[in-house]
């Protein structure tokens, strides 16, 4: 039986971030906490948070679970976790500035090329461009799990569009219109300068060409894509227009979008759209999200892309392994956060110790996100575990392997009471002229009990996360 | 040789259309061999937008027309000397790692007939060698006849029809130098033909394989030789989309049609010495 860490509880003390809400806990009759349960999901429904699930079909605008009870660190851990964040982001947009340039890293053999050069994120249309600030990723949302008071681990990196930050902000909301009292009790740190950190992140990676305060834009698939709410709220949050491919158009070496007064010059535009689907007349041909001509006005400095075309080859989860790498040979620091173990299942080695380890293990596509394509070994059936072999052996370079840890678990409201359930936690970093890290992120909470899948496309929920001022 | 382009692609569309932005690899490589006396590109009503050199080496320039429109040409005229280079592609600056043309795309996609050409080769040994064999073995397996082919065809299909043009042969050479481990790449440009040549001949492609020690070197599998000084290059890329002269879209219902007229001529030396 394994052992998981209770952020909340050391023994039977109550270790200190979380010293206040044990009364508030005990003091809550289960009317009450029903009672706010419900105005919690009628406050979600009414602002229209909903997420819809990729693939699972059913109820489009189901409310993803918000789980009241919230997830804490006291300054000194949030302190050591932001300073890892923020040195893991350096080190991934210097290798995205060296790869898309001369390479060093590859040359220094301390990452394979073909990893890098073959790998279906790697853009050869960017190659010897240099973003405005030698920025690519400009939000990098970070994957980060707790195995013990000290241990922290980053499960992976997401340096093209990362979601997720406006459950972040409309949990932390919620929380201080049903709960008052805990806000003037608990020292929590706020997050909602976020939008106009990022709105400064943003507008500070305006391009070369850019000679007045720039204009930033958002630009989202749709409305069918199913984080299109949290692109509207982003562009509320932070005044600026939503557009679609359709509202923009290159007109000699610039960006318009189409406005009732006219065309309106854009110099910054926050995507929220994958690189294959951005121009059709550099990527892919018949994409109709796009914007015609939008890379040759990018490439020549006239227009600026969060995050820039190519990012994606950073968060590869066969590049992941090589981070701890990257700051070492950037940054000449040591780690701060460390990597989870991973096996590779492309080399010959690992894959031989992966299969053999089926039941033990967690399986990742390279390139899947949001728990498809995985494997819990020692939660799965027999019958998955051999589909899973057959997979892996017939394209092994596609999957990764790593131990399943042992995650930490806060006290989460079910339906018996309370009970520990385990969490993730995702923090936004921003990057721009300044790097930058607002005192929170999402946890995501695994509401089933004993499950480590916390993704809210597999039944997990979320959680306001507070970080304490010291 | 003195090498005189006159290159127009004129776009007709069926109803007038908003508005046209398109993509150009329309200026002559920067390489050895290849000095450009005079050129000049100009779009009908166009405006010219912005403009880099990208990391393959290539100029890309972009271009937009603001409609109502009917008719769009495309004009390139210009006078290239160049030097025969025995096909090896020398003094050209780039930065892509030729790693990254390993990576497969769908018209370069290999299968088993494919795979077949590579049968004996061993470019471990003599990757030169291997590559000659390549581009000798596609001209054979893929004949080169106008008309039986698209420009949506992949070379997997031309194999299996044994026909097609130089489109079709170069995506063929590539599919099969990237089997065996050789990065490849498309490449569009210029060709002097010969008075029996037909003039859609002179917008000509190939593809170039990367040889270490030597570096790219071209191989024409429909005139089964490598780039000579009757060659003018212009651009490369993964396959032909990527490597387009010319990639545009318009704005607005009109239907478009095509018309492209390309003359290469040999003008007499310029022996004109400056006294």
């Amino acid at each position: 039986m394994t052992s998981y860490f209770n952020e909340m509880y050391q023994g039977h003390s109550v270790r200190a971030p979380y010293a206040r809400l044990q009364d508030w806990m005990t003091a809550m009759p289960a009317e009450l906490r029903q009672m706010k349960q419900a105005e919690a999901e009628a406050l979600f429904r009414r602002i229209g948070i909903t997420f819809a699930v990729y693939g699972e079909g059913g109820d489009p605008d189901r409310l993803i679970p918000f789980d009241m009870f919230p997830r804490v660190f006291s300054g000194a851990e949030w302190a050591k976790l932001e300073r890892g964040i923020k040195q893991r982001a350096r080190a991934l947009n210097a290798f995205l500035v060296d790869v898309y340039g001369r390479g060093e890293i590859v040359r220094a053999g301390r990452i394979p090329a073909r990893l890098v050069y073959l790998n279906e994120a790697y853009e050869k249309a960017v190659v010897g461009i240099v973003p405005p600030k030698g920025v690519y990723s400009h939000i990098v949302g970070i994957d980060l799990v707790r195995t013990g008071p000290d241990e922290f681990f980053v499960l992976e990196d997401n340096c093209r569009t990362p979601s997720g930050v406006s459950y972040m902000l409309e949990n932390r909301e919620i929380m201080m219109r049903m709960f008052p009292d805990l806000f003037r009790e608990n020292r929590i740190q706020p997050v909602d300068s976020y939008p106009e950190i990022l709105r400064r992140t943003l507008a500070s990676v305006a391009p070369q060409k850019c000679d007045r305060e720039p204009t930033v834009v958002i630009l989202t698939p749709g409305h069918y894509n199913s984080a299109y709410y949290e692109h509207s709220f982003l562009a509320d949050l932070m005044g600026v227009e939503l557009v679609e491919g359709q509202d923009l158009f290159v007109e000699g070496e610039f960006v318009f979008m189409r406005t009732t007064e006219g065309p309106r010059r854009v110099d910054v535009i926050y995507r929220r759209l994958d690189d294959a689907f951005i121009d059709p007349l550099c990527f892919r041909p018949d994409s109709m999200l796009g914007v015609p001509g939008l890379m040759d006005v990018y490439r020549s400095g006239g227009v600026s892309i969060c995050s820039a075309p190519g990012a994606g080859v950073a968060d590869d989860k066969a590049v992941y392994t090589y981070v701890p790498e990257m700051i070492r040979f950037y940054l000449g620091e040591e780690p701060i956060l460390n990597n989870v173990p991973t096996w590779q299942c492309g080399k010959a080695e690992d894959l031989k110790y992966v299969l053999a380890h089926l039941n033990e293990l967690v399986v990742k596509e390279v390139h899947g996100s949001g728990g498809y394509g995985m494997l819990v070994g020692p939660k799965a059936s027999a019958d998955q575990v051999e589909l899973f072999r057959a997979r892996i052996t017939a394209n092994p370079g596609n999957y990764i392997a790593q131990p399943t840890l042992a995650l930490s678990t806060t006290p989460t409201f079910v339906a018996e009471g309370i009970a520990p359930r385990h969490v993730d936690l995702r923090p936004y970093c921003l990057v721009g002229e300044r790097i930058e890290l607002v005192p929170g992120g999402l946890t995501r909470v695994a509401l089933t009990e004993g499950s480590l899948v916390v993704n809210s496309s597999q039944g997990g929920g979320v959680k306001d996360t507070w970080v304490l001022a010291e | 040789m003195l090498l005189t382009v006159d290159h127009v692609t004129r776009y007709h569309y069926d109803q007038p259309v908003r508005g046209v932005v398109q993509s150009h690899r329309l200026m002559p490589s920067l390489c050895a061999g290849q000095k450009m006396l005079r050129w000049k590109v100009t779009v009908s009503d166009g405006q010219m937008g912005g403009g880099f050199r990208d990391g393959a080496g290539d100029w890309v320039q972009g271009w937009t027309v603001l409609g109502p429109v009917n008719e769009i040409t495309v004009h390139v005229t210009g006078q290239v000397e160049t030097l025969d280079q025995a096909g090896v592609l020398r003094g050209h600056k780039e930065l892509v790692p030729p790693e990254a043309y390993l990576r497969k795309t769908h018209p370069t996609e290999a299968d088993a007939a494919l795979i077949a050409l590579a049968e004996g080769l061993t470019p471990q040994q003599d990757a030169l060698a291997a590559a000659h064999a390549v581009s000798a073995r596609v001209s054979d397996a893929i004949v080169y006849t106008p008309g039986t082919t698209t420009s949506q065809t992949t070379a997997a299909e031309a194999m299996a029809l044994g026909t097609g043009v130089c489109q079709d042969q170069a995506h063929a050479v590539i599919a099969v130098a990237r089997h065996i481990g050789l990065p490849a790449r498309y490449v569009s440009g210029y060709l002097l033909v010969g008075i029996d040549g037909a003039a859609h001949d002179a917008a000509h492609a190939w593809a170039e394989v990367f040889i270490a020690g030597l570096g790219w070197v071209g191989f024409d599998p429909a005139n089964r030789c490598c780039p000579d000084d009757r060659y003018i290059r212009l651009g490369s890329g993964l396959d032909s989309a990527h490597a387009a002269m010319i990639r545009g879209t318009t704005r607005g219902p009109g239907e478009e049609s095509l018309d492209v007229s390309v003359t290469v001529l040999q003008s007499q030396t310029q022996s004109q010495t400056q006294q």
